[in-house]
C-alpha cells in the first residue's frame, strides 16, 4: 500500500467555492481511505472483528452450541444475537470492514501498478549532489587514478542496474564520473503480485460462496443409493446465494460396503466405503454399469466438478414385524450414535400397520421399536456398548403401540418418539426386551417383532465449489509474491569519482534503502570496502592501501 | 526395541532436555548478572556510553551499548560473562539434541509423524524456537544476552507440555492419517517456533526503549539491534506460516469437504495472519515503524499462543481432537 506520508490537508486558500469543498472532501476521503495508516487500522478492525467468530459459538458451525449458549446466558445471548455475534462472518459490520479494506487495497494498488510499469523502463535516478546527507555515506581520497577505481566499481556492481554519467567538474579534461546503481526492483513486483493475488483470492472465495453448495445425506451400506438431482434428496443442504437446487450436476452413488477398523482401545483406525457411481454422462447414456471406487476419510471422490466425502458412519438395526394376519413389514432406518467412542446408538424404527382402511384404527395401531443399540454389547441386564465395532450387537428396546403422530402432518425426528404421548395414553408400551439378532418378541395381540440384524450406514457429503481452484492458484501466487517482496530489498548506491590531482581520486559513496532499513548498513559497508579495494575477499584486496581512514564504518541513522 | 521402551526413552530424553535447558538458563542468568561487573574493567570507554544512554533512554541508540562481542571478543580477554555464556550456549545445543532425540523416538514409538497431540506439538514448537535462536546467535553472537529471555518461555512451555498436556504415545484418528499432517502441522509448528523469537525480541525492544527496565534492561543489546532481530526473524517466519495455513486449507478440502470454514482454529490463524500483515505494513508506515510495530509483533505472538493453547483446550472445534 502507499508508503507515503499521511494525507495532507488541502492547501490553505481563501474561502473555496462549495463545489471545491465537495471535491476536496471527496479527494481527502479517498486519500484517507487509501493511506497506509487507514489500511493498518482496517487490518486491526478485521482481526478484532473476526475474534468473536472463534470465541462465540457460530450458527454456521454448530447450531446446538448456539442454543446451549442461549440457555446459559438468557439475557446476554439475545443482545449478542441482535448484533449478529452468532453469525460473525455473515454480519454486515464484518462485511463493511473487509469491503473498506478491499477498496483501500484497490485504491492503493492501481496507482502503484501504473507507476511500477512506467518505472520499469526508467534508469536509476541521478546522483544526488551531496552524498553525505544520505543515510549511508562515506568519502575518502585514494592514491589511484579514477579509471582504476571506476573499473573496480564496474566489477563490483555487476548484477545492479547502473547508469554512468559525467558531471561538469573543475577540470574539463578529467570529468567527474558518477554512477547510480539500483537493485531489488523485484521487491515491488513481488509486493504487487502478492496484493493482486490477494484480491484474486477474495474474489474467488466470494464466487465460491455464490455458486457453490454442499449437502449431507445418510445412505445405508450394502446397496443404498443416492442421486445428486435435487435438494430434496439431501438430509441437509447449504446452497450458495445463486444456487436454487434446480441445476445440480446429476450423478448417482451406490454404497456397496463399509469397513471400519479400530485400535484395541476402540479408537478408530480407518473408515473406508466401497462405492459405485454413475457420472452425469453415464446417466445421459442410460447405462446400468457403476464405476467402482473407494472413498475414505481424506480421500474423497472427485467427479463432475463435485466432491463426495465420507464423513462418518453409524448403525441401522433391522426389525421385521409380523402382524397377526400374517402380513410382514420390515423397518431399517439409521440410529444415531450417542457415544462416539463406543457407538452406542439410539433411534426409533416406526411401522404403520398395512392393509388397514379405517382411519381411526390405522392411527392407533402404529408401532415403534425404540431404544438403544450396542454394537458390542456388555451383556447383562442393562445394555451398554464396550466397543464401536459390530462384534456382538444387542438392542434394548421398548415396543410402543398407539398413535405415533405419523399422520398428523407435523414433521418429527426419525430418531425419537414423542414420549409425552405415553403420559397421555395415546401410546402404550407393549413390550420391553433386550434382543440379539434373531430374537423375537410376541406382543399380547399376537404381533411378532423380530430383530434381524444390523447394517452400517454412512454419512456422505457432496460439495461443489467451482471457484476453489482459483482460490488455490491465487494463494500460490500470493505466497510467491510475498516471498519475493520479503526476500528482495530495494536499495540504491551512488559513487562519485572526482580526480584529485597527482593521480589521486576523491571517492564519495552514498546508499539508500528504499524498503525496510534493517540490514542495508552491512551491505553498504561491504560495497564500500569493495569500491575502496579494502575488501579482504575482494579482487583488489592485495593492492589495497591499508590506511586507517579506509576502514569504513557506517551507521544506520535513527 | 519395542514401542513401550522407545516411548519411555522418549519421555526420559524430554525430561533430560528440560533439565539441561534449566541449567543453561541458570548459566545465562549468571552471565547476565556478570555482564555489568565485567564491563568497566574490560571496556572502560563503554562505561561512559552506558551512562549516557541510561540517562537519555527515550532516544533509541543505534550503537550497541554493550561492546560488540563479534568484533571485539578476539581482541579482549574472555571475561567471566563470556565463559558462562559460552558454556550456556553449549548446554542449549546439548538440550536441543536431547529434545530432538525425544521427538524422534516418540515418532518411532507411535509409528507415525511425532506431531499428533498437544504435548508433541508444544515440544516441537519449543525445539523450533531454540534452533532458530541458535541460528540467530551464530550469525550475531552479540545477541547472547537475549538468551535468558528466549529460554524462559521455552522452559515454561516445555514444563506445561510435559505436565498438563502430556499424552502417551498412541496412534491418531483416521482424519489425521495423511501426509498433509506432515506438511501442514510441521510448517505451522516450525513457524510458530520461529515467531517466538521476534515476539521475545519485540518485548525486550519495548522494555529497552521505554527506559523503565532499569538494571534488567540496560545489559540488553541496543533497541535497534533487537528491532532488527524481530524484523528479520518475522520475515522468515511469516511466509512459512502463510504456507502452513495454505497447506491446512488444502488438507481441509480433502478431509472436511471445504478449504475454509471459519472453524475457531482457522479463524484465529486468520487473525494472527492479519496481525503479522499489519506488522509488516507498520514497518513501512511513518510514525509506526518502531514502537507501535513492536507492539503489533508482540500481539501477533500472543494470538499465535492463544491459538495453540486456548483454542484447542477451551473452544470446541474441528482441531480439538489433537490429544486434548
Amino acid at each position: 500500500m502507499t508508503t507515503t506520508a499521511p494525507p495532507t490537508a488541502p492547501p490553505d486558500e481563501s474561502p473555496p467555492a462549495p463545489s471545491h469543498t465537495l471535491w476536496a472532501l471527496l479527494r481527502n476521503t479517498w486519500r484517507g481511505l487509501t493511506s497506509m495508516r487507514t489500511a493498518l487500522v482496517l487490518l486491526f478492525l478485521l482481526a478484532v472483528a473476526a475474534l468473536p467468530g472463534a470465541l462465540l459459538p457460530q450458527r454456521s458451525l454448530n447450531q446446538r452450541l448456539v442454543t446451549q449458549y442461549f440457555t446459559d446466558h438468557p439475557t446476554l445471548a439475545p443482545l449478542l444475537d441482535d448484533l449478529k455475534f452468532f453469525d460473525v462472518f455473515a454480519a454486515p459490520w464484518f462485511a463493511a470492514v473487509y469491503l473498506l479494506l478491499m477498496i483501500s487495497l484497490v485504491g492503493c494498488l492501481v496507482p502503484r501498478t501504473v507507476e511500477q510499469i512506467r518505472g520499469l523502463r526508467t534508469p536509476p535516478v541521478a546522483t544526488p549532489r551531496n552524498l553525505a546527507r544520505l543515510p549511508h555515506a562515506f568519502a575518502t581520497t585514494l592514491d589511484e587514478p579514477a579509471g582504476d577505481v571506476e573499473a573496480r566499481v564496474r566489477r563490483r556492481l555487476r548484477g545492479w542496474q547502473v547508469r554512468w554519467r559525467d558531471e561538469a567538474g573543475a577540470d574539463p579534461a578529467h570529468p567527474v564520473r558518477t554512477v547510480s546503481a539500483e537493485r531489488g526492483r523485484m521487491h515491488e513486483v513481488g509486493n504487487l503480485v502478492f496484493h493482486l493475488s490477494l484480491l484474486g483470492l477474495l474474489v474467488a472465495f466470494a464466487a465460491g460462496k455464490m455458486f457453490g453448495y454442499e449437502g449431507q445425506v445418510i445412505v445405508l451400506s450394502g446397496g443404498g443409493q443416492f442421486c445428486n438431482t435435487g435438494i430434496l434428496g439431501y438430509d441437509s443442504f447449504r446452497a450458495g446465494l445463486r444456487v436454487d437446487g434446480t441445476d445440480l450436476q446429476p450423478f448417482c452413488v451406490r454404497v456397496d460396503d463399509f469397513t471400519a477398523t479400530y485400535e484395541a482401545t476402540g479408537q478408530p483406525a480407518s473408515f473406508t466405503a466401497g462405492i459405485g457411481y454413475q457420472t452425469a454422462a453415464d446417466l445421459a447414456t442410460g447405462t446400468d454399469a457403476w464405476r467402482p471406487t473407494t472413498i475414505a476419510v481424506n480421500h474423497p471422490l472427485r467427479t463432475d466438478g463435485s466432491r463426495l466425502y465420507l464423513l462418518g458412519h453409524g448403525y441401522a438395526p433391522r426389525f421385521t414385524v409380523t402382524y397377526p394376519d400374517g402380513q410382514q413389514r420390515t423397518g431399517e432406518v439409521q440410529w444415531r450414535p450417542v457415544d462416539q467412542t463406543t457407538l452406542l446408538s439410539e433411534g426409533a424404527t416406526k411401522f404403520a400397520r398395512p392393509g388397514v382402511t379405517d382411519e381411526e384404527q390405522r392411527r392407533t395401531s402404529q408401532l415403534a421399536v425404540t431404544g438403544l443399540l450396542a454394537p458390542t454389547s456388555s451383556g447383562g441386564q442393562v445394555v451398554t456398548s464396550v466397543f464401536p465395532a459390530l462384534d456382538d450387537p444387542e438392542v434394548a428396546v421398548d415396543v410402543l403401540r398407539g398413535d405415533l403422530g405419523l399422520d398428523d402432518g407435523r414433521g418429527q425426528s426419525i430418531f425419537t418418539v414423542d414420549r409425552s404421548k405415553l403420559d397421555t395414553g395415546e401410546l402404550t408400551r407393549a413390550a420391553r426386551k433386550n434382543m440379539r439378532p434373531g430374537d423375537e418378541i410376541t406382543l399380547d395381540d399376537g404381533t411378532r417383532v423380530r430383530f434381524d440384524g444390523v447394517r452400517d450406514w454412512v454419512s456422505l457429503q457432496v460439495s461443489h465449489d467451482p471457484a476453489q481452484v482459483w482460490v488455490l492458484t491465487s494463494a500460490v501466487f500470493m505466497l510467491t509474491g510475498l516471498m519475493l517482496s520479503l526476500a528482495v530489498r530495494r536499495r540504491r548506491f551512488w559513487v562519485r569519482l572526482t580526480p584529485a590531482g597527482a593521480g589521486g581520486t576523491r571517492v564519495e559513496l552514498g546508499g539508500l534503502a528504499r524498503t525496510d532499513r534493517a540490514g542495508y548498513g552491512e551491505e553498504f559497508d561491504r560495497l564500500t570496502a569493495a569500491v575502496l579495494g579494502t575488501d579482504p575477499d575482494g579482487p583488489g584486496a592485495d593492492s589495497a592501501d591499508k590506511d586507517t581512514q579506509k576502514s569504513p564504518k557506517t551507521e544506520d541513522r535513527p | 526395541m519395542n514401542d513401550v521402551v522407545l516411548a519411555m526413552y522418549s519421555d526420559r530424553l524430554f525430561m533430560a532436555a528440560v533439565g539441561v535447558y534449566v541449567l543453561a538458563m541458570a548459566l545465562h542468568a549468571a552471565e547476565y548478572a556478570a555482564l555489568r561487573s565485567a564491563q568497566p574493567t574490560a571496556a572502560p570507554a563503554e562505561a561512559v556510553a552506558v551512562g549516557a544512554t541510561t540517562a537519555a533512554p527515550a532516544v533509541p541508540d543505534e550503537r550497541p551499548v554493550r561492546p560488540d562481542l563479534s568484533d571485539e571478543s578476539a581482541a579482549r580477554p574472555r571475561t567471566r560473562a563470556d565463559r558462562l555464556g559460552g558454556a550456556a550456549v553449549n548446554l542449549v545445543v546439548l538440550a536441543a539434541l536431547l529434545q530432538f532425540g525425544s521427538i524422534v523416538t516418540r515418532g518411532l514409538a507411535a509409528d507415525r509423524w511425532p506431531l499428533g497431540n498437544m504435548y508433541e506439538f508444544t515440544s516441537a514448537v519449543c525445539l523450533a524456537a531454540v534452533v532458530t535462536w541458535l541460528v540467530v546467535l551464530r550469525r550475531l553472537p552479540a545477541l547472547r544476552a537475549v538468551a535468558l529471555f528466549v529460554l524462559l518461555p521455552v522452559v515454561i512451555l516445555l514444563f506445561l507440555g510435559g505436565t498438563v498436556l502430556y499424552a502417551r504415545a498412541a496412534p491418531v484418528v483416521p482424519a489425521l492419517r495423511s501426509y498433509w499432517l506432515v506438511v501442514h502441522v510441521t510448517t505451522i509448528t516450525v513457524s510458530s517456533g520461529l515467531l517466538l523469537v521476534p515476539g521475545v525480541a519485540s518485548l525486550l525492544f519495548l522494555l529497552r526503549r521505554s527506559g523503565r527496565g532499569g538494571a534488567l534492561a540496560d545489559r540488553l543489546p541496543s533497541a535497534a539491534t533487537l528491532d532488527r532481530l524481530a524484523y528479520r526473524t518475522t520475515i522468515v517466519a511469516f511466509p512459512l506460516y502463510t504456507f502452513g495455513v495454505i497447506a491446512g486449507a488444502i488438507w481441509a478440502e480433502a478431509a472436511w469437504g471445504r478449504f475454509w470454514g471459519w472453524d475457531p482454529k482457522e479463524t484465529v490463524a486468520f487473525v494472527a495472519w492479519v496481525v503479522y500483515a499489519a506488522y509488516l505494513h507498520a514497518r513501512a508506515t511513518a510514525g509506526w515503524r518502531t514502537g507501535r510495530a513492536a507492539w503489533i509483533n508482540v500481539a501477533g505472538w500472543a494470538v499465535v499462543l492463544f491459538n495453540l493453547f486456548f483454542i484447542n483446550m477451551v473452544v470446541a472445534g474441528l482441531h480439538s481432537y489433537a490429544g486434548i
